[in-house]
């Protein structure tokens, strides 16, 4: 029943740090408050028993797409007068909703890994039955799914290149 | 109910509304940075709801259109990336209705 209970948490924060995520003027506050969110679906895929997949989201969503999104934010370099914005993302009351939401799902994921001497659920899927679909009947989907990110590869190859002045 | 405890129209609904949240979120922003994120949301929600069901009858698939879906969104997100370096270089500002011109 503990599961349950943590689950509606989970929702909540990840429903309330989407909402906030939406609403801040500033690109960078927004991103903390997707990290947010994804940190909490993660947490919902390891309540239903998918704990590979919460190790996904959070490597691969959390942390390898999320950086991408810095990283371009960072090279678009949007504020002029960066010494006073840095100072103004100093302050406690900008960083403090994220890591209260974020806070709440480490507890959260204490109790679960100091109560649990199993998988969560009583039917989890394991990583080995994931392993074994996704490279027998599926082997086709991870075939074209190769080739969709060597397409994106190329794409953003293509786009990020700098073009030379009057050879548009 | 096989190897749930959590309702699954709930998750189901959790789903639901971090898509809505997503879609509210590309209509109402014209910043090309959000709608971006926004597109992630919405990408999100379809996996989760993917692994609730994918949980709720036991079964691997879920997982593999999880997976999928990644992949899916990691190549969304390097090229939308790409373009919005490009619509900053020309465009000088990345708002989006600057840009709704074919051959600009």
């Amino acid at each position: 029943m503990l599961e349950i209970q943590l689950f509606y948490i989970a929702a909540t924060i990840a429903l309330v740090a989407t909402i906030l995520a939406m609403t801040r003027s500033n690109a960078i506050h927004a991103l903390i408050y997707l990290i947010v969110s994804l940190l909490a679906v993660a947490v919902i895929f390891y309540l239903i028993g998918a704990a590979f997949a919460a190790a996904l989201e959070i490597v691969i969503y959390a942390g390898a797409i999320m950086v991408l999104f810095v990283f371009v934010i960072m090279m678009l370099n949007l504020g002029e007068q960066g010494d006073s914005r840095e100072r103004q993302w100093l302050r406690p009351g900008i960083w403090l909703g994220p890591a209260l939401l974020a806070s709440i799902l480490l507890f959260e994921l204490a109790l679960l890994i100091g109560g649990i001497t199993g998988p969560v659920s009583s039917g989890a899927v394991s990583a080995k039955q994931v392993g074994i679909e996704l490279f027998g009947p599926y082997v086709l989907a991870v075939e074209i799914a190769s080739l969709l990110l060597l397409a994106g590869l190329v794409g953003a190859f293509h786009l990020g290149r700098r073009y030379r002045e009057g050879a548009e | 109910m096989e190897g749930l405890d959590i309702p699954l129209n709930h998750i189901l609904l959790v789903a639901c509304l971090l898509f809505a949240i997503g879609m509210l979120g590309l209509m109402i922003r014209r910043n090309i940075i959000f709608m971006l994120m926004s597109l992630e949301v919405m990408l999100n929600a379809a996996a989760l709801a993917f692994v609730a069901a994918g949980a709720h009858w036991g079964q691997a698939d879920g997982q593999i259109m999880f997976m999928l879906i990644l992949s899916v969104a990691a190549a969304e997100v390097a090229v939308g990336l790409g373009l919005v370096l490009q619509v900053q270089k020309r465009f000088k500002s990345l708002d989006m209705d600057d840009a709704n011109r074919m051959r600009g």
